[in-house]
């Protein structure tokens, strides 16, 4: 009944959060592991009552029934032999899904480092210039694909709890991570690491598609999308904003996210505010109210008309859009 | 108990110093896995194809637990000292150390069984 209790709540639970959850894997990896966390509940819950009722019958037992011999076997078997046996058992089952999953030359990369508070992403197909983004992860479902993990200031930890274990993200070394996801979808994932004031507010979208539209994805992407020479380029190159972010070729990607394709992305700010171009203007005029500790200044000098403009020029997908 | 039959029991006492050993040899295995896997990892960058050395250390400790669970098992089975029993006796305190020794064997036994079956299963540095 506990079992059923359990597996009743897992469903409930996974109702209500299919975008962020061990509990709604959408990748091998943590198939896998939802399995074993299904078996080992459901068995230390009969586990735990069996126990109990073995403890109420041998209290309710009328004297002597019980003997002495009778309980030192039942402590050898149950206390020794059948534990000893079911955690071999689940050690032989459990051992083959640590194995990482194999990755061939030919597979996807995607490089992504952590940084105080955001994302760097770089999609480093095979036999192709690399593509940078930010804040945003797209996979080819059922394509094998190899992360290469890395960070800059400090540890962080990469997590995208329906797609597979989390891996650290450490300063000097890349981590290798290869997952396969097998369900298309928009999902998040974490940092699962503390590294600083807004580690909590450091997320990304992940985005799982049919392989045919992330080919076509990615070689759109490679196109910037087309920005009119109007205020919003005056404003992005009067304030400097390119020595920090990359918008096409102009600018720099090793210090803030790239915006090339920002109006493209499902949240502000690595995952914490809708992408509206009111909240990217409040976010260029004052960074610290949405993500304290932030590396960006803020440009509070810049009236709301000014940033709303500029926001409406970097959330550009089309040249028609946003007029 | 004939004279002779005893001295073929003390000569294989159990004492504080044997109770010890499957637990030792249990740490030492542990220990020389791990170095042993992060030895290669660093200096090769993989494991062993077929890891003779390793094979061969888990196979040497899994032997010694079995020796000395084995001794245990035959102290044990010594017939104790008759009542009534107010107080303790050598032939207690070695059937006591022999089951301890006994058990502690068992649970050495098992716990060199898991520390070697990662290695068969995983094989990878990372």
């Amino acid at each position: 009944m506990a079992g059923g209790v359990l597996a009743v709540s897992a469903l409930v639970l996974t109702g209500c959060n299919r975008h962020q959850s061990a509990l709604a894997p959408f990748g091998l990896e943590a198939r896998s592991t939802l399995g074993l966390t299904v078996v080992l509940t459901i068995g230390a819950a009969a586990i735990a009552l069996a126990v109990a009722a073995i403890y109420v019958a041998a209290a309710r037992a009328p004297e002597g029934r019980l003997s002495h011999k009778g309980g030192m076997r039942l402590v050898l078997w149950l206390g020794a032999i059948i534990p000893t046996v079911v955690l071999t058992a689940l050690l032989l089952w459990a051992l083959p899904a640590m194995r990482p999953l194999p990755a061939e030359a030919g597979d996807l990369r995607i490089r992504v480092e952590g940084e105080q508070f955001w994302w760097r992403v770089a999609y480093r197909p095979p036999g192709a210039p690399p593509l940078f983004s930010a804040n945003e992860v797209r996979l080819p479902v059922g394509r094998t694909v190899v992360f290469e993990l890395a960070a800059t200031d400090v540890v962080h930890s990469f997590w995208i709890p329906g797609l597979a274990g989390k891996m650290d993200m450490i300063p000097g070394r890349t981590n290798r991570l290869v997952v396969k996801a097998d369900k298309p979808g928009t999902y998040r994932g974490v940092c699962a690491e503390f590294c600083g004031l807004s580690h909590a507010l450091m997320a990304f979208d992940v985005i799982a598609m049919e392989p045919a539209a992330f080919d076509a994805w990615l070689a759109a992407a490679r196109t910037a999308p087309p920005r009119p020479q109007d205020r919003g380029a005056a404003l992005f190159a009067r304030e400097g904003c390119a020595s920090c972010h990359a918008v096409a070729d102009n600018g720099t990607r090793d210090i803030g996210p790239d915006l090339t394709r920002f109006g493209e992305r499902l949240t502000l700010g690595a995952g914490i505010l809708a992408p509206t171009p009111e909240n990217t203007a409040a976010f260029i005029r004052d960074p610290h109210r949405f993500k304290p500790g932030a590396r960006m200044p803020a440009y509070a000098h810049l009236s709301e008309d000014e940033a709303l403009a500029l926001a409406r020029w970097l959330k550009r997908t089309s040249p028609e859009e946003g007029r | 108990m004939s004279d002779e039959r005893r001295k073929w029991h003390e000569r294989l006492n159990v004492t504080l110093w044997t109770l010890i050993i499957p637990p030792t040899v249990w740490a030492g295995h542990f220990l020389f896995s791990y170095l042993w896997a992060a030895i290669s990892c660093a200096k090769e960058g993989a494991f062993a194809k077929f890891p003779t050395l390793f094979v061969a250390g888990t196979v040497l400790a899994l032997a010694i637990i079995l020796l000395s669970g084995w001794i245990a098992h035959r102290q044990t089975g010594m017939r104790g000292d008759s009542p009534p029993h107010d107080e303790g006796t050598e032939i207690d305190r070695l059937r006591f150390l022999a089951k301890s020794t006994l058990l502690l064997a068992g649970l050495s036994f098992v716990g060199v069984l898991f520390t070697a079956l990662p290695v068969v299963f995983i094989g990878d540095c990372r």
